[in-house]
């Protein structure tokens, strides 16, 4: 499985997530500026890492979702290719309409940097296919927008198709609000698209991924994504 | 011919808007009493160089579709003055 990690003006964990997947999985990860056309011919997987592309200036994502690499990273999401976006990269799925909704300011208008306690709702996409459904998970969260909105009867679509992933929660998987850390609706803190293939979350599983950063939760959302990968041939 | 195009982008009605409210508790907190609500946008103003202002206001929607507007959660006006 080969992955391809975009690299916008203002994108800074770019090498984090590059660390995680080679250290977690071994294979092969290669950064790809955001002025590039095409993605490398063999790519299996791409990620939009988290940061703040273009100073977040306008709207967060706005202007790194027209970058010139992203028509590729669009056509590569529509063939069913994986496609990941943590927090900056979540926003710039919502900007490239790759997957609904909004992220607005975060509900206390603080920027908010923290562990975070998630309860995993689909073990059904490739992204969570080694977690058990249920299963809390802590990932932190970095961001000042990430307030996940979207019309009520897109919400309600959203979460009869079950394209809920993550949801902020305390330690027991209690989605009470004083568990919420942005004011996202329903506790929302990650995504899929309705083929699967394409998930946006806020908190960053490559911050999570070996004992010395604190925890390593997200090793097992890498090696879900190889196995889905290996046996999927996505 | 130069046209100045300004830009007025709100949140649509619904969208919770945080910082108006942010902005409305201050406000309140400083003795406004007559105050009574809040909603904080965005002011964009462009330059664009067309043969007429309708065309200049067609240039201005492209361009808030293209980019300037998110239309999941915002919605714009649109003033034209020639220069």
């Amino acid at each position: 499985m080969n992955t391809a990690v975009i690299v916008f003006p203002g994108s800074n964990c770019d090498q984090d997530v590059m660390h995680a997947v080679a250290g977690s999985l071994g294979t092969k990860v290669r950064a790809v500026w955001h002025k590039e056309t095409t993605l490398p011919e063999d790519t299996d997987f791409v990620i939009l890492p988290g940061g703040f592309s273009f100073g977040d200036y306008l709207r967060c994502g706005a202007m790194a979702a027209r970058s010139p690499i992203m028509k590729a990273v669009a056509e590569h999401g529509r063939r069913g290719g994986l496609l990941l976006g943590i927090c900056n990269g979540f926003q710039i799925l919502t900007e490239s309409r790759l997957l609904p909704g909004a992220l607005l300011p975060n509900r206390t208008l603080n920027f908010v940097c923290r562990p975070c306690f998630l309860r995993v709702e689909s073990v059904s996409t490739p992204f969570t296919s080694l977690f058990s459904k249920g299963q809390v998970v802590q990932f932190p969260i970095a961001h000042g927008d990430g307030l996940y909105t979207l019309p009520e009867e897109e919400l309600k679509a959203l979460e009869d198709r079950g394209g809920v992933v993550f949801r902020y929660s305390d330690s027991d998987g209690l989605t009470g609000d004083n568990a919420n850390p942005n004011g996202s609706a329903n506790n929302i803190a990650g995504i899929v698209n309705e083929r699967g293939n394409i998930l946006g979350l806020m908190p960053h599983p490559e911050r999570a991924s070996e004992a010395l950063t604190g925890g390593e939760d997200g090793r097992v959302f890498w090696q879900s994504i190889l196995e889905s990968f290996t046996k999927g041939g996505r | 011919m130069t046209y100045r195009v300004s830009i007025f982008i709100e949140l649509q009605e619904g969208v919770l808007d945080i910082q108006g409210k942010a902005v409305e508790r201050s406000l309140a907190g400083m003795g406004h009493d007559a105050l009574r609500s809040v909603k904080v946008g965005k002011y964009i103003q462009v330059w664009v160089e067309t043969g007429s202002a309708e065309d200049a206001r067609k240039e201005a929607e492209r361009m808030c579709d293209d980019l300037l507007v998110n239309s999941v959660i915002e919605q714009f006006r649109i003033e034209v003055e020639g220069e």
